[in-house]
């Protein structure tokens, strides 16, 4: 089995896992790294976003392969020890997360959307594929705002 | 838990009359640490006559519906929850009623939820949470508050009375502190507190009513808190089940050497629902399972399929009386879709189950029933069951079953290991349980300006074979979805009303405001005003309003829509109300409300599943049409109308409402009259 090596959230790894295995089984169930959640395994629901190269990927259709040599960054990766990352103080600061389980994803693409358009408007926000199945939307949407005006 | 010792007491003493004896069951175990028990409602009912609250009723055992707080040593204050989070805030909302009556800090406060137990009530549904866990979560610490100061007392030699209580410390007239934690020890031998024990008046409630965030919040935002799926309980392997094409389906035959001789894969084990691989990871699981080569009985209604269904729906409909004489008719037959709970998290369960006993993991709404079908699954006496009840990722219904633990329980049985079993998203939509497609008829007679008489029938399917008058058995897996059957028959209920408010030329919410019951004047009165009602829109715009009352509480909506594309309508605002009474976490209710504002601009406007021979034709997200960002309303309001009643309920409160009012905004800003919904589906 071959084996891959990549940075994830700034630590090396390097695991066996066969050729076309999703990056999300990877993580969660041969790293044991579980913030990034399974919900639809084909890349609509987005509950697993996570960054590749700080981009955002959908690791339950990204093959391990496509990571060697990258840096992956989960949920787990964002906080530098205590201090949570702006984007995850702004959701706790909302009350965002309800059931909490999309959370991981949703903050996720919300960092790598702040990368790309450090102040979003309302249309950049709906471009936010990310299923909430609680509904939280406008909190989301009112977290993503307060972090982008505190940059 | 510790069995009651002999020499427990119930508080207070009859000489000397303690002012919650009348109100409170509260029993010490005995222990090194403060521990207090007491019934919750159901308990109380069933152990006093009539239902009264008694204190001469002393309730044993340890293993039936309690609810238990213990102080420990590290000054945690620790209540075991005899529910479920799943995202209501049920967690939050008893810590800060614990936290208040205690003068605890809420951050001292852990609410980890109860194994199932075997007797009692561990229900959580029915929008009953707070409303069962108002009084004995408050009266339960507001006991050991009082034991808390007598120990301090005691230790300090000083009146009692005299003593206060902040920031989870007694705290002395001189400055002296003491930690609840300091204090469990001493406070577990004390019977007969000095001070009174019953709550405190609302006026002295630091906590409860003021917006608080989420006890798990943080641990939500980090990727810390742990669902079913992400516990690493040693040796339970990734399992996932083939299941057939068609609803019912069932494995005629199996070859499963392909699967079986593929790399990781650890075990294949037949169940009645379909055929499980148990492997080293998901991914190996997943391919295994098409690696199956199954041949299939189709299931029972392999030949149905919507239109079908709504012909057999039509038929068990009442047939309508003749209208009153001289009257003239509003009228509308309103179908509904089918529609898939989909919680995010996939139903998933951990089985570990051996010869002599089991134990499982899962989120679970009913986990008494669950673990008393999985002791029955299995073969096991229900004692030898544990169930371990795990936060779920959302529910709205969907575990009130437990289809999972049991599949998870007979795979491991005969796997003979334990097993991490999760459906996949296509088995959630394919296979779970959904609302039920429903029929309803509305007809509205009209005389002398006012409705004269109101029809309204309703059908819908239900799981079974049986006949049923009112309703249409099939072998179609249906279940409650929040606020059950409320949020279709208040869809229909709306728009009629505005037919019937056009038809009298009356204004929509003048109309309700004179015909409604009174507990909805304020809320509707709130949302006109907030929502700007009647303002003037561009064209293809609407407003629609609708009113619910349930659970004790009442709710209004006004929804704000940009139809301009008809085919793409966008809710670009949503005004709710609610008079739930007493509001625990008013953060907590007006996120339950924007939820439900998004379940109803979902099912009524584009989330429904469709039954195609047999089978649901849906498989994701990608076609099971939930609202993203993009469908959610740009602005959101929602208004909590003071009150110092009991507390209603307010889960499921706010969707009956949300959906009749998207319904009547996009008739209103169409100009058409829906009447099938989802409306694009």
């Amino acid at each position: 089995m071959p084996r891959y090596s990549f940075t994830l959230n700034g630590e090396s790894v390097s695991v066996d896992a066969p050729p076309g295995m999703p990056l999300l089984w990877v993580l969660r169930d041969l790293l044991g790294v579980t913030g990034p959640k399974y919900g639809c395994g084909v890349g609509v629901c987005r509950a697993c976003t996570s960054h590749l190269d700080g981009a955002e990927i959908q690791p339950c259709v990204v093959p391990v392969e496509d990571c060697a040599g990258r840096r992956v960054t989960t949920i787990e990766g964002l906080a530098e020890g205590d201090r949570l990352h702006p984007v995850q103080q702004a959701w706790l600061d909302c009350d965002v997360a309800q059931c909490g389980f999309c959370q991981p994803g949703q903050i996720m693409a919300a960092v790598a959307l702040l990368e790309r358009t450090p102040h979003p408007s309302d249309a950049d926000i709906d471009a936010i594929e990310n299923v909430c199945r609680c509904g939280t939307y406008h909190r989301i949407r009112t977290a993503i705002k307060q972090a982008a005006a505190h940059r | 838990m510790a069995d009651l010792a002999d020499d427990d007491a119930a508080t207070g003493d009859p000489a000397r009359p303690d002012p919650s004896r009348r109100q409170v069951l509260v029993h010490t175990l005995s222990a090194s640490t403060l521990i207090l028990v007491t019934p919750l409602a159901a308990d109380r009912a069933s152990a006093a006559p009539g239902g009264a609250r008694t204190s001469d009723v002393v309730a044993r055992g340890d293993d039936d519906e309690r609810l238990v707080l213990e102080v420990t040593a590290a000054n945690r204050v620790v209540v075991k929850l005899p529910r479920v989070e799943v995202g209501q805030g049920i967690t939050t909302a008893v810590a800060m009623l614990v936290a208040d009556e205690l003068d605890a800090r809420l951050q001292d406060v852990d609410i980890p939820l109860a194994d199932a137990r075997a007797g009692g009530s561990q229900y959580t549904g029915g929008s009953s949470s707070v409303r069962s866990l108002y009084d004995p979560a408050r009266e339960l610490a507001a006991v050991a508050r009082a034991r808390l100061v007598t120990a301090a007392a005691r230790r300090w030699r000083v009146p009692a009375d005299t003593l206060r209580t902040s920031d989870t410390r007694v705290v002395a007239p001189d400055g002296r502190t003491a930690t609840f934690g300091s204090l469990t020890a001493a406070a577990a031998g004390i019977t007969r507190p000095d001070v009174p024990s019953r709550p405190k008046p609302a006026s002295r409630r630091r906590i409860v009513g003021r917006p608080a965030t989420r006890i798990d919040a943080r641990d939500l935002v980090t990727g810390r808190a742990k669902y079913a799926g992400d516990l690493a309980v040693p040796g339970a392997k990734p399992t996932v089940v083939a299941r057939p094409p068609t609803l019912g389906g069932t494995v005629r035959s199996v070859d499963d050497a392909r699967a079986r001789a593929m790399p990781g894969v650890l075990a294949v084990v037949r169940i009645p629902t379909g055929v499980a691989v148990v492997a080293e990871t998901f991914h190996h699981a997943f391919q295994a399972r098409d690696a199956l080569r199954i041949s299939w009985t189709p299931g029972p209604i392999a030949t149905l399929s919507d239109a079908g269904i709504r012909t057999r729906l039509r038929a068990a409909l009442p047939r309508l009386a003749a209208p009153p004489h001289g009257s003239t008719q509003v009228t509308g037959e309103f179908e509904f879709a089918f529609v898939s709970h989909a919680p995010m998290e996939v139903l998933t369960a951990v089985a570990d189950v051996r010869a002599d006993r089991a134990e499982l993991w899962f989120s679970s709404q009913t986990p008494i029933e669950a673990r008393a079908s999985v002791a029955e699954a299995v073969g096991l006496p229900v004692r030898a069951v544990r169930v371990r009840v795990v936060r779920g990722g959302g529910s709205f219904g969907r575990r009130l079953t437990f289809e999972a633990a049991i599949e998870a329980a007979l795979i491991s049985k005969r796997a003979r290991r334990p097993v991490k079993l999760m459906w996949s998203r296509a088995d959630d939509v394919k296979h779970g349980r959904m609302r039920p497609a429903a029929l309803h008829r509305v007809r509205a007679s009209l005389a002398g300006g006012r409705v004269v008489r109101l029809d309204h029938d309703e059908t819908s399917v239900y799981e079974g074979s049986g006949r049923d008058e009112d309703a249409l058995a099939l072998p179609i897996p249906t279940g409650a979805w929040r606020s059950v059957d409320s949020a279709p028959y208040q869809t229909a209920e709306e728009v009629v009303t505005d037919e019937i408010a056009r038809a009298l030329g009356k204004d929509p919410v003048a109309y309700r405001r004179a015909t409604r019951g009174r507990a909805v004047r304020p809320v509707l009165d709130r949302v006109a005003a907030a929502g700007r009602w009647g303002r003037t829109l561009p064209a293809g715009w609407g407003q629609g309003v609708a009113v619910h009352e349930e659970y004790g509480s009442a709710v209004a909506c006004l929804a704000e829509i940009d139809a301009t594309d008809r085919r793409n309508p966008r809710v670009a605002t949503i005004v709710m109300a609610a008079d739930v009474g007493t509001v625990v976490n008013p953060r907590g209710l007006e996120a339950q409300l924007m939820g439900a504002a998004v379940d109803g601009i979902s099912t009524v406007l584009q989330a429904g599943l469709h039954i195609d021979r047999g089978a649901v034709r849906e498989s994701s997200f990608a076609d099971f049409r939930y609202a993203r960002q993009r469908h959610s309303p740009l602005r959101f309001e929602a208004h909590v109308i003071p009150s110092t009643g009991p507390p209603g309920g307010a889960g499921e409160l706010g969707v009956p409402a949300a959906a009749g009012a998207v319904a009547n905004a996009y008739a209103r800003a169409t100009g058409t009259r829906p009447r099938r919904f989802p409306i694009h589906f």
